[in-house]
């Protein structure tokens, strides 16, 4: 599996990671060393086996639908890097 | 007073022999003097600790003490602690304090346990050497030219150097197991979903688990007590009652069969590694064990696999990381784009990068049933053939790591090399059966690892082969030089 810069940078946008064209080579090559290397499973037949999603057959927990915690908005805020009035402050979106 | 284990000083601290604050106080003197060498901590919280070991002693006097009060541990910083930073390992988390704590830590110290500080890691758990931390590497106090494993280094060198008497670690492919084994530590991998993943830093949520790192079997035992129970909070934690690690050590092991996996005992193992590993289960067999041959066909499957699964899981966990609520922000963004582009480019590592963008293109349109479907189909046969092996035996044995503590810097700039360190450890957490690793005889005066592994929820068994194996010898009792 050989990945081009191309692919390279379409993943790169789907990550929301920006890539510089100097760290583009090293990533082409690390992440085609690793796709080699996951491709090891193509070797085994699968098609009659059930995906395992997870390690413990569980279901899904419900509870009761009430507040059960108490509002620490401004505690939690105080790691933000911009707010105000108790809103997170972003670079404009809409014009 | 730091050479005693848990079991010990807590006999020591009930008989009034010593206090929590004098205990706390000379490990916080040996972090001073003996870490700069380490680096194992990123944060030492010395006012709080004394605080605590105030309250412990107080506890003791007035015989309100259960057996952990007074100890004085440290926490892998993947842990939330209230009012503590808690930067798991990145630039991303560096100014990061956390509003809450962890169930784990919560637990800890409702059981009375003092933390000294938090320990240095592999950036957000993403490593096997701790090279990866923003914080710099950690050095293996058994020889400073090597690491001490990963992503729990901090915790394990901290441990291995009697900085603490014992710590806490996370483990998604290895991370408590293979440190424990590169630094001549005891360290245990719980049942996945035994202890809580509330207020632990996700990585990837359906392998991720807390457990003890501790200098015997017997202390693993006491945190786990502690560390292990149901949390509403966590929407994958076993609801089961916990069972009596502590009271199950002295079990006779006595005709218990022990599985050994061929697959693992073959070319890729180092060969003194090997010799060190057979000396420990020919021990197990002198103690009255059967050793028995068990297979794992697809176990060489089990790192491939999970470098989808893990990435998938991590890209999917790391989207919160956008520069907008926490964590790191860029200067000046033009736009809200620029703002998550920037702020996540600059505020992780590159290996947390490439997990990222494996993870984002397996899950990305039409490449979902190749790659994240399949894995979890591998996932599914490596799951199968441990099933069938418990039914032969009781407990596998074999290796934890392929080697002894590699030199910094050797796998470093290989990320396929370094993903390789794991072979050993990784099919446990994709089968989600508890596993951990104890100390076999050294091999040219580095620590071996001797790992077991236990069918679901059979953490008192572990603990308690382990137990026995460390009663008959002395293979967890060396001290690194300078550090004894």
């Amino acid at each position: 599996m050989s990945l081009s810069t191309d692919d390279v940078a379409k993943i790169a946008h789907l990550a929301r990671l920006a890539v510089t064209p100097d760290e583009t080579g090293a990533l082409k090559r690390d992440l085609s060393n690793i796709l080699d290397l996951v491709a090891q499973m193509d070797a085994v037949d699968t098609a009659d086996v059930e995906p395992m999603a997870h390690p413990l057959e569980m279901a899904q927990r419900l509870r009761e639908d009430r507040a059960d915690r108490e509002d620490r908005r401004d505690d939690y805020q105080a790691n933000a890097p911009a707010v105000e009035n108790g809103l997170f402050l972003v670079p404009k979106v809409i014009e | 007073m730091h050479d005693k284990t848990l079991a010990q000083l807590s006999a020591a601290l009930q008989a009034r022999k010593t206090s929590s604050v004098e205990l706390t106080q000379h490990m916080l003197r040996r972090i001073k003097e003996l870490d700069g060498r380490l680096n194992s901590f990123v944060t030492v919280t010395e006012a709080e600790a004394l605080a605590q070991a105030l309250i412990a002693d107080l506890r003791i006097a007035a015989g309100q003490a259960g057996p952990l009060t007074g100890i004085p541990i440290a926490h892998k910083d993947i842990f939330c602690t209230r009012e503590v930073r808690t930067s798991c390992g990145s630039r991303m988390l560096e100014d990061f304090v956390a509003p809450y704590d962890a169930t784990v830590v919560a637990r800890l110290e409702q059981a009375g346990a003092v933390m000294l500080g938090k320990t240095n890691m592999d950036e957000f758990a993403m490593g096997s050497s701790n090279e990866t931390s923003h914080f710099g590497a950690v050095r293996n106090p058994w020889d400073d030219d090597t690491v001490p494993g990963g992503s729990s280094g901090g915790s394990a060198a901290a441990v291995a150097a009697h900085l603490c008497v014992a710590a806490t670690g996370t483990d998604t492919g290895g991370s408590i197991r293979q440190p424990a084994a590169l630094t001549g530590i005891t360290g245990l991998k719980p049942t996945y979903g035994r202890c809580s993943r509330w207020g632990m830093i996700a990585f990837a949520s359906s392998l991720d688990q807390a457990g003890p790192m501790a200098r015997s079997a017997e202390d693993a035992a006491m945190l786990l007590t502690a560390m292990a129970g149901f949390d509403e909070r966590d929407s994958t934690s076993a609801d089961r009652p916990v069972d009596d690690y502590v009271g199950a050590l002295g079990n006779d092991i006595r005709g218990l069969r022990i599985g050994i996996v061929g697959e693992f005992m073959d070319d890729g193992l180092d060969g003194g590694v090997g010799a060190s590993v057979q000396a420990a289960l020919d021990e197990l067999q002198r103690l009255g064990a059967e050793l028995v041959d068990v297979s794992l066909p697809n176990a060489h499957l089990s790192v491939p696999a999970y470098y989808v699964v893990a990435p998938a899981e991590c890209s999917s966990n790391l989207a919160r990381f956008d520069g907008v609520r926490y964590g790191h922000r860029c200067e000046d963004p033009k736009d809200l784009e620029d703002l998550y582009k920037r702020s996540r480019s600059e505020g992780f590592g590159a290996e947390v990068k490439r997990r990222i963008m494996i993870g984002t293109y397996a899950l990305s349109a039409g490449y979902y049933d190749a790659y994240y479907l399949k894995a979890q189909k591998v996932r599914q046969l490596i799951a199968d053939d441990f099933r069938r092996a418990f039914e032969r035996c009781d407990v596998i044995a074999g290796p934890t790591a392929p080697g002894t503590a590699f030199r910094l810097g050797d796998k470093a700039d290989d990320p396929v090399s370094m993903y390789l360190q794991d072979i050993y450890t990784i099919a446990v957490n994709l089968a989600g059966l508890p596993g951990m690793s104890i100390p076999a005889p050294a091999s040219d005066g580095m620590p071996v690892g001797l790992q077991l592994i236990g069918d679901y929820f059979d953490e008192a068994r572990l603990l308690n082969v382990a137990h026995q194996l460390q009663l008959a010898t002395d293979w967890h009792q060396q001290a690194p030089k300078g550090f004894e």
